[in-house]
């Protein structure tokens, strides 16, 4: 026991808030792009494999409009508008014919949309990494550290969309009818409510979460054509950890992994780190598949 | 057929109907009309196709063959969506509120649509709270927390916000006490007035027969018996051949 105590207080503090805050940090880019996941899922009951290739098209339209205006908010702007269009053509094309057809049907739709989006951007910008910079240059003193404002910024803007989402959801015309759809699709097209054109729209508004968190996520590490493929898996992770289709649980699930290998990886290396999500993601399947945030159904 | 419904055009009719789920033929060649503002009892035994019946005029069911046609024009294939906005309500047998949308939003999903402004969504509301006044007293409770007979009443009220020509009312009774039985039987009464018509599906005969004008008893997936409500009661012949009452 005396050992374990001695163990912990070992660790700095300096280091522990340090990791808090960067935790906090990436838990709500993940929490961004694991809400488009989770929305998608929740309403329509597809599992989008496409999801991390609209996180990175929106970081490659982000940098092309960028180039282009010389503006980060015109980018992240125009990025989350032109993925949206694009994520409702493709949902109408081809999502909307699979509807009520084996989820086997869907699940393959989106992986190979995925590869195409993917080869498309290898085509288009080729193999090197493509950089945003930062709106924000300014840093400040954590400690021994010189800590970007803006990765703090981009947590308040994921937190902003997200919350703003959530309200719109709860009181907006088209958010009673994605929550009427959600619970009951049969009975919402009784009510009127045009159900294939309120799945085409969440799946916009999914697409326009993960090319916003595209863009937001460009200037701490580049752009490139596999860029989606790591926040993809972590955003699955998530979702079933947070509950699938469940938002707030997603959202707790995001800050709780992040946080998780963020102290992890005081004690071993970054690519090491990752290995606590998947024990998370194990543990939950094994014992609350229902997911960590909601009560287990009785 | 009644004189008054002979006369005046159908709002809804069912013409030689079959229906399928599967491979089970479930529907053998179903023709009914439901003339404006008229209460019609679609009565039979478990199993018959009365659910279905209503299905396939909501839109969804498809039939494989026959023609659905509401005011003289032909719907059948129309998504469930567009037969709502056109004016017809639906009250499934099961209810199927909106069980985390609270009261006041499960009314929303039939008053948020184009052509609804102010003033007609007030009025609606204040209407079917004038109705249903405990709907009004619970309107920010969620709809799965209300008793049986509330919701009931909520799905009723949510399909009236939809302004409806025709209410298909499928076993709007089933499992109420009867102090809401007698009220539901009320509630045919006040949308009748309002010159909406009801096509109902019910097991209690005797509530069927009081509320309608005309019945269609059903039996196997056809139409064995149709006549003026008022010519039969429980216990008529028929009511006893197709119904065992």
């Amino acid at each position: 026991m005396g050992t374990i105590v001695q163990f912990f207080q070992a660790i700095p503090i300096d280091l522990l808030i340090i990791q808090t805050v960067n935790g906090i940090v990436t838990g709500m880019i993940l929490a961004l792009v694991a809400s488009g996941l989770t929305l998608i899922f929740g309403i329509m009951d597809v599992v989008n494999f496409a999801h991390g290739e609209l996180f990175m098209l929106g970081a490659y339209l982000g940098f092309v409009v960028f180039a282009a205006t010389g503006s980060f908010w015109v980018a992240l702007i125009a990025a989350a508008l032109i993925v949206a269009l694009l994520g409702a053509a493709l949902q109408i094309v081809t999502l909307r014919p699979l509807i009520g057809r084996d989820p086997l049907n869907t699940i393959l739709a989106t992986f190979g949309i995925s590869l195409v989006l993917q080869n498309y951007a290898l085509w288009q910008f080729g193999p090197v990494v493509r950089k945003i910079p930062a709106p924000i240059e300014a840093q400040f003193t954590l400690f021994y550290l010189q800590y970007p404002w803006y990765r703090l910024l981009i947590a308040l803007i994921s937190a902003a969309i997200i919350g703003g989402f959530w309200l719109f959801l709860k009181h907006g015309k088209f958010g009673v009818w994605i929550r009427a759809t959600a619970q009951d699709r049969v009975m919402a097209q009784a009510m009127g409510i045009p159900v294939p054109w309120v799945y085409t729209g969440v799946f916009a508004i999914g697409a326009a979460m993960a090319a916003a968190s595209g863009v937001l996520f460009a200037p701490m590490a580049g752009v490139s054509h596999t860029m989606g493929l790591d926040w993809v898996l972590k955003a699955f992770i998530v979702v079933v950890v947070g509950g699938m289709g469940n938002l707030v649980g997603s959202v707790a699930a995001a800050i709780f992994i992040s946080l998780l290998e963020a102290y992890a990886t005081i004690f071993v290396d970054p690519s090491q780190a990752v290995i606590v999500s998947f024990v998370v993601l194990i543990l939950t399947l094994l014992f609350r598949p229902t997911g960590l945030f909601v009560p287990t159904p009785k | 057929m009644s004189a008054a419904a002979a006369t005046i055009a159908p709002l809804v009719t069912v013409d030689a109907v079959h229906t399928y789920y599967g491979k089970s033929h479930i529907l053998h060649g179903v023709s009914i009309d439901i003339g404006p503002g008229e209460v019609v009892g679609l009565l039979g035994r478990n199993g018959v196709g009365k659910s279905t019946t209503l299905k396939t005029i909501m839109g969804l069911v498809q039939p494989s063959e026959g023609t659905v046609r509401l005011n003289g024009e032909a719907i059948t294939g129309l998504p469930p969506h567009k037969l709502a906005r056109r004016g017809i309500g639906y009250v499934p047998e099961d209810r199927r509120i909106f069980r985390f949308l609270t009261v006041m939003e499960n009314l929303r999903t039939g008053l948020d649509r184009s052509g609804v402004d102010d003033a007609k969504r007030q009025m609606l509301l204040d209407k079917v709270f004038q109705f249903f006044p405990v709907l009004a007293e619970r309107r920010t409770q969620p709809g799965g927390t209300l008793s049986g007979g509330e919701q009931q009443m909520l799905a009723i009220a949510r399909a009236m916000m939809l302004e409806p020509k025709i209410v298909l009312l499928d076993e709007p009774t089933e499992g109420l006490m009867p102090r809401m039985v007698s009220q539901i039987r009320n509630i045919i009464e006040v949308l009748h007035k309002e010159g909406v018509a009801i096509l109902l599906v019910e097991q209690n005969v005797p509530l069927t027969l009081e509320a309608s004008q005309r019945v269609y008893i059903m039996e196997k997936g056809s139409v064995r018996h149709q006549c003026a409500a008022s010519e039969i009661d429980i216990h008529h012949p028929i009511v006893k051949q197709y119904l065992g009452v």
